[in-house]
């Protein structure tokens, strides 16, 4: 559209047309002060805070509402316009309880702000105030009815963002009020937008409500670490006797992928780290017992053992399975520890989706992964699988705004009437396990037409209909792996600018894979037996490919893996292995808590979680991000240390695994315990200025160097990811993988209130009645 | 249901078949009822437009915009269907006229919405009537099921091959959803809120479709005009304020009613003459001119013709014709507290300034009224409906504003005897203030 211009305060102004009168002017560095208005969601002109003159009219305008229109003269302070504000802050005051010295909106309350601009300290009133009770509408949201100033924002970010639409407005006048769905109570998603939004203290959340001051916090941005999505999240932090204690988690920082969103997981579900039974002492098997110990006695026991084991049979007799939750850092090192320190390719994780058929379809493509902002831009999505509204918050989020706010055209093919298809302009129900036929039906293989149920016509017309979206996303679930993954890219191949994106479940899943904990494939999707660059780096590592996680388990069961090394997953719950199985092996594991795998341990080593170390993750679309540290709890290492000391425990020089202080640029200052955003600073500054600073071995960031050489696609700018912010990853340069068997992914069973072995130590998770298979807490505790 | 009044200087058009039965369709046929449709039927849209502009009918609900002009702003063609309106939620205090057309003459109220819906290629009208009118819906009810029979609506409306359903829908009891906007948002079964313009109903209205929205008794007004002509009605009354209208008299006066005068008929006169003048020998206090939304004028400025540009030159508004007149017992604190317990009751509590600010108002004025006031509320109130003033989402918050800035304007002194404990000076003489 053409431009339009304008004069704001003398100011001349060029703006698009269509632009709102109120973004011109923050375009332009005028503030024009809102309580209604919210970019994105649907026009109020309801506050009447952002009154503006208007040449000509003869009335003040709200500049929400106002349209620019070529040759406007605005302006925006004059004694008649702060009569108006201030006078609409008085009214407001006026029935306002002013609370603020208990009010957990206190510090970061718009009122209070407006009030401080506008000024409007003396009332004029003497009648009572009115007055309502407060209400509790679920574990995490309560309402505070007389702080409420009527903004609407809660509503329709509930209706229009969440499309739940839990939230009304009752009755009229003074009495109008917010309402929830259900009488008394909310049954809805329980994702506190509503609360994020609230420019008051009005709508507050359960677990944070009257437990600190914001400015009594540390404020630390870093990552969620529930599912496969990536949410950049903000998490209030505070001293405690534990070493510290994660009492918020909101989005104020809205730079991140997923800028207004966060799901209850991402929210609310930081509690499990502050849960009782969190183990925070190493503990080793005497007399059957698991005992607490030092952490010299456990890493020395470790290191003999392993040490004696690699001696006496040889790498192949030790297995070794990574995680899904830990870091990008962390995984490299335990896969390199694996193949350099021990000697042997059995490594694996809890795979998701099939990226190793994914990174080989797509290699030598560039542009060919869609990011999470590519979800959120494409004029068209087709989500073959999957639910995302359950597994992929923040994905669903993207899809729903992008339908809402572009009028994206988005295809849902699934097996369920699952919620998208209310925001989809084609949905085709499919037999359940019919995804595969049909990725190849679109990849031109008709004869598969017969397992998709519906008319051949109506398909093929979908298939057409594909064909012309231009910049297409293909979003894919679990359910197609191998072949289908081939067949999908063979079809998009075909459309211009088709990108693609497979989901996996877990904050690192992704990473994991790139990482290589794959027993036949190192970092970057490089058979073991093409190791070339990583022999010249690393020296010898064995070329014949390793045991899968299955495989192990039948190793162990025939007596001939003798030790078995866990970091951060639960292989005996997920994959349903029968403990005894491991009973001759020399089992270590590091974990948060007893999981079923670590009480079959000989030494248990209480570890750091995501929210408590600093590195990188990449998520399910491979958007590489940074997590950082918001503070230790007492008694945990993270893992990469524990990995580290391991070896220096087996005598290995961890020189040779960590390249520390030789050439690396920055360090994240944060291993020192810092906190706040202070040390990030630093790191960004030293990288800046490419000052060098010596690093510590346990310093993950050591080890960033060596991936961003050696792992294809993350070759990223150190800054930008250092400044918080997200780069694509992608496949273009991958190695040519192998084929894995399908049966090895296992999805998982989280859902919108679920979690893995994580979601079982969250209270708030349980606490929601949507949560159909909630547990009292105490029951959560003991298993 | 209401006495019928009259008065020698009435000129009895919209009033015509009033008393006559003409609710029964035969009876209203015999009145020359379907005629003017009938003739519509043969004229091109543009000339009913154009005839319905050179009468100078102006809007009966209160805004007195041009009704041929606002017809004229329909697209000629949309790509969503077109609809017309009947606005019969009447409910702003001192107003009773609708009403009487619903009672008396509803056919001409179809009829009206025909000729609207003719004029701009609509093919779809819904009458909307006030809750509380349960009685008259009744009525409506049937006079549109009777249409129907006829064949005079549904398809083909007189063997013309065009089609026009016409629909009847009841309020829920709130004054709000006669502005415009937010009746459309009640007819679309939402909450009773305005809406953002523009874009304004003629463009974007109903279901999104471009609407005509007018009052019951400007539609009713429509048919006259195409029987008898726009010089005619034009004729009837002052320059740009064409016609007759219906002049809701009510308040301490001897012979209140619903009178039909000629636009510009003088209020002075009004008073006196048709209706009889004050009650028991008092004497004139106040005037509110044209419902309780209008600010008040003093004896001393009654002078004035009742058309929607003098009285708008005399300080007031004609509004939607009720002439609310006030004997020197009322007490203007009460009454001022009266009108503002109206507002504030049916705010429909979107925006702040007319939310917080009628409540802040009625409770300021009911401890003032009470004895409890200080000097400084008299100020307070009145900065308060300044600060409402021309910033409020809709015009309900200038409907509460306006008057109370008068009646403290016109009446300090009155306000100044309430202070200090003192009792009301005329609480023995009223018992309830003129709008209960
Ligand atoms: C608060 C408020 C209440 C209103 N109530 C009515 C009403 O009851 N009847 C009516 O005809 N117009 C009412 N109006 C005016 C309508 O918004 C609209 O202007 C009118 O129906 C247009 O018809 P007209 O052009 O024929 O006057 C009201 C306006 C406001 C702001
Ligand atoms: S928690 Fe989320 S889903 Fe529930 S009411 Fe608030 S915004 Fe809506
Ligand atoms: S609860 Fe908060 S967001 Fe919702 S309307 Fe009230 S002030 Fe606005
Ligand atoms: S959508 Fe995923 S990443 Fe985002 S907050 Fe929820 S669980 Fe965390
Ligand atoms: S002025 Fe505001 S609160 Fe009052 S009726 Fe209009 S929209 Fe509702
Ligand atoms: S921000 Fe414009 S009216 Fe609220």
């Amino acid at each position: 559209m053409a431009d339009v211009n304008i004069t704001v305060d003398g100011k001349a102004v060029k703006t698009p047309a269509g632009t709102l009168l109120i973004e011109a002017c923050k375009s332009v560095g005028i503030e024009v002060p809102s309580f209604c208005y919210y970019p994105n969601l649907s026009l109020q002109g309801a506050c009447r805070m952002c009154l503006v003159k208007v040449e000509k009219m003869p009335k003040l305008q709200t500049a929400c509402t106002t349209v620019v229109a070529e040759g406007m003269i605005v302006t925006t302070d004059s004694d008649e316009i702060r009569q108006a504000r201030k006078g609409m802050v008085e009214l407001l005051l006026g029935n306002h309880p002013l609370d603020c010295p208990v009010c957990d909106a206190g510090g970061e309350c718009e009122l209070q702000d407006m009030t401080f601009s506008y000024g409007a300290a003396e009332s004029k009133y003497i009648e009572p105030k009115n007055h309502r009770e407060e209400q509790q509408w679920s574990p995490v949201v309560f309402f505070d009815r007389p702080r409420c100033i009527l903004c609407y924002r809660c509503v329709r970010v509930c209706n229009e963002g969440m499309d739940v639409a839990a939230l009304g407005v009752q009755n009229r006048g003074v009495s109008s009020i917010i309402a929830p769905n259900n009488e008394d109570h909310l049954e809805c998603e329980e994702c506190g937008m509503c609360i994020d939004i609230c420019p008051v203290g009005a709508l507050t959340s359960g677990s944070y409500r009257y437990k600190t001051r914001p400015w009594e916090m540390n404020h630390v941005g870093t990552v969620c670490t529930h599912c496969g999505d990536g949410c950049k999240t903000t998490l209030g932090v505070r001293r405690a006797d534990t070493g510290m204690e994660i009492v918020r988690g909101d989005n104020r920082d809205k730079s991140g992928i997923n800028n207004d969103f966060l799901c209850i997981k991402g929210r609310y579900a930081f509690d499990f780290a502050n849960h009782q039974d969190r183990l925070t002492q190493p503990l080793i098997r005497k007399n059957g017992q698991l005992t607490p110990a030092t952490w010299e006695e456990a890493f020395e026991l470790i290191g003999k053992k392993f040490s004696a084991i690699r001696e006496k049979d040889g790498g192949q007799a030790i297995g070794v399975i990574g995680s899904n939750h830990t870091t990008n850092e962390e995984n490299y090192l335990l896969q390199k520890f694996a193949r350099v320190v021990l000697g042997s390719n059995n490594i694996d994780h809890h795979r998701t989706a099939d990226f190793p058929a994914f990174a080989a379809a797509l290699r030598g493509r560039a542009n060919a992964t869609a990011s999470m902002r590519d979800v959120y831009n494409a004029p068209a999505v087709l989500l073959i699988g999957n639910d995302p509204t359950e597994k992929h918050p923040l994905l669903a989020w993207q899809i729903r705004s992008n339908v809402r706010l572009h009028r994206s055209r988005l295809y849902v093919v699934n097996s369920q009437p699952i919620k998208l298809r209310r925001q989809a302009a084609g949905f085709q129900l499919i037999p359940a396990g019919a995804e595969g036929a049909f990725a190849a039906f679109l990849a031109g293989e008709d004869a598969a037409l017969a397992s998709l149920g519906g008319s051949k016509d109506g398909w093929t017309a979908l298939r057409d209909k594909l064909k012309t979206e231009e910049n297409l996303v293909i979003v894919f679930g679990s359910e197609l792996r191998e072949g289908d993954i081939t067949a999908l890219v063979k079809f998009g191949s075909a459309v211009p600018g088709a990108k693609f994106l497979a989901l996996a479940d877990y904050a690192n899943s992704r990473g994991a894979a790139d990482m290589g904990l794959y027993p036949d494939l190192l970092p970057g999707y490089l058979p073991v037996a093409e190791a070339g660059k990583f022999h010249q780096e690393w020296g010898g590592i064995p070329s014949a490919p390793g045991l899968s996680l299955p495989e192990m388990a039948e190793s162990a069961k025939a007596g001939k893996l003798k030790a078995l090394y866990v970091v951060g997953a639960n292989p005996i719950a997920r994959f349903g292995i029968d403990p005894f199985v491991f009973s001759k092996s020399f089992v270590v594991v590091q974990d948060m808590f007893l999981t079923e795998t670590a009480v079959i341990a000989d030494v248990v080593l209480p570890a750091a979680n995501a929210y408590e170390k600093s590195g990188s993750v990449t998520n399910t679309s491979g958007d590489l991000q940074l997590v950082k540290k918001a503070g230790e709890v007492t008694g945990t290492k993270g893992d990469f240390e524990m990995i580290v000391r391991i070896a220096d425990a087996m005598g290995f020089d961890v020189r040779q695994l960590v390249p520390f202080g030789r050439g690396t640029r920055a360090d994240m200052g944060q291993t020192r315990g810092a906190q706040s955003g202070e040390a990030d600073r630093h790191a960004v500054w030293l990288e800046a200025n490419g000052l060098e600073l010596k690093m510590s071995p346990f310093d993950p960031m050591a080890i960033l160097d060596e991936i961003q050489r050696l792992v294809p696609g993350y070759n990223i700018s150190r800054l930008a990811l250092l400044s918080g912010n997200d780069q694509q990853t992608n496949f273009a340069a991958s190695g040519p993988a192998v084929a894995q068997k399908p049966e090895l992914i296992v999805p998982a069973a989280d859902g919108l209130f679920r979690s893995g072995t994580l979601g079982r130590y969250s209270h708030t998770l349980h606490s929601v009645m949507e949560n159909k298979d909630r547990q009292p807490s105490e029951e959560v505790a003991a298993d | 249901m209401a006495d019928l009044v009259s008065h020698s200087d009435e000129v009895k058009i919209v009033s015509r078949r009033f008393g006559q039965g003409a609710a029964n369709l035969d009876r209203y046929l015999e009145l020359d009822g379907y005629k003017a449709v009938q003739k519509a039927l043969s004229m091109q849209p543009d000339d009913i437009i154009n005839l319905v502009k050179n009468s100078g009918l102006r809007g009966r609900g209160g805004a007195g915009f041009s009704t041929g002009m606002k017809w004229s702003f329909v697209p000629k063609t949309a790509p969503k269907p077109k609809y017309v309106l009947c606005n019969g939620d009447e409910s702003e205090p001192g107003t009773c006229k609708d009403r009487l057309i619903f009672e008396h003459d509803p056919h001409s109220v179809i009829e009206g919405v025909m000729i609207a819906a003719l004029a701009v290629g609509s093919q779809a009208g819904y009458i909307y009537i006030r809750g509380e009118y349960r009685y008259l819906s009744n009525i409506m009810q049937k006079a549109i099921a009777d249409a129907y029979a006829r064949g005079f609506i549904g398809k083909n409306i007189f063997g013309s091959g065009r089609d026009l359903e016409i629909y009847w829908h009841g309020g829920a009891g709130a004054y709000e959803v006669g502005e415009e906007s937010a009746l459309m948002e009640s007819l679309e079964g939402k909450r009773g809120i305005p809406r953002i313009r523009p874009p304004f109903p003629a463009v974007v209205g109903l279901w999104g479709g471009p609407t005509v929205i007018n009052n019951a008794e400007t539609l009713a007004s429509v048919p006259h005009i195409l029987l008898g002509g726009a010089e005619w009605y034009a004729g009837l009354g002052t320059p740009k304020n064409g016609g007759t209208r219906l002049f809701c008299l009510s308040g301490n006066l001897n012979k209140p009613g619903v009178y039909e005068l000629p636009m510009g008929y003088n209020l002075k006169k009004m008073i006196e003459e048709v209706g009889g003048g004050i009650a028991n020998g008092r004497k004139l206090k106040a005037v509110v001119p044209g419902g309780s939304s209008t600010p008040v004028l003093l004896p001393n400025e009654i002078d004035v013709a009742m058309d929607f540009d003098s009285v708008a030159k005399a300080g007031s508004m004609l509004g939607s014709g009720g002439v609310v007149v006030l004997d020197d017992t009322t007490c203007m604190v009460k009454f001022a507290l009266r009108t503002i317990k109206f507002y504030q009751h049916e705010s429909c509590g979107w925006c702040i300034p007319c939310r917080e600010g009628t409540d802040w108002l009625k409770k300021t004025l009911t401890r003032f009224h009470h004895g409890a006031g200080q000097k400084k509320d008299i100020d307070n109130i009145q900065y308060l409906a300044e600060n409402m003033l021309g910033r409020t989402f809709c015009p309900l918050g200038d409907a509460a504003a306006m008057p109370t800035i008068a009646f403290v304007k016109k009446f300090r002194q009155e306000f100044e005897d309430h202070l200090d404990g003192k009792p009301c000076p005329y609480e023995k003489n009223v018992a309830e203030p003129a709008l209960a």
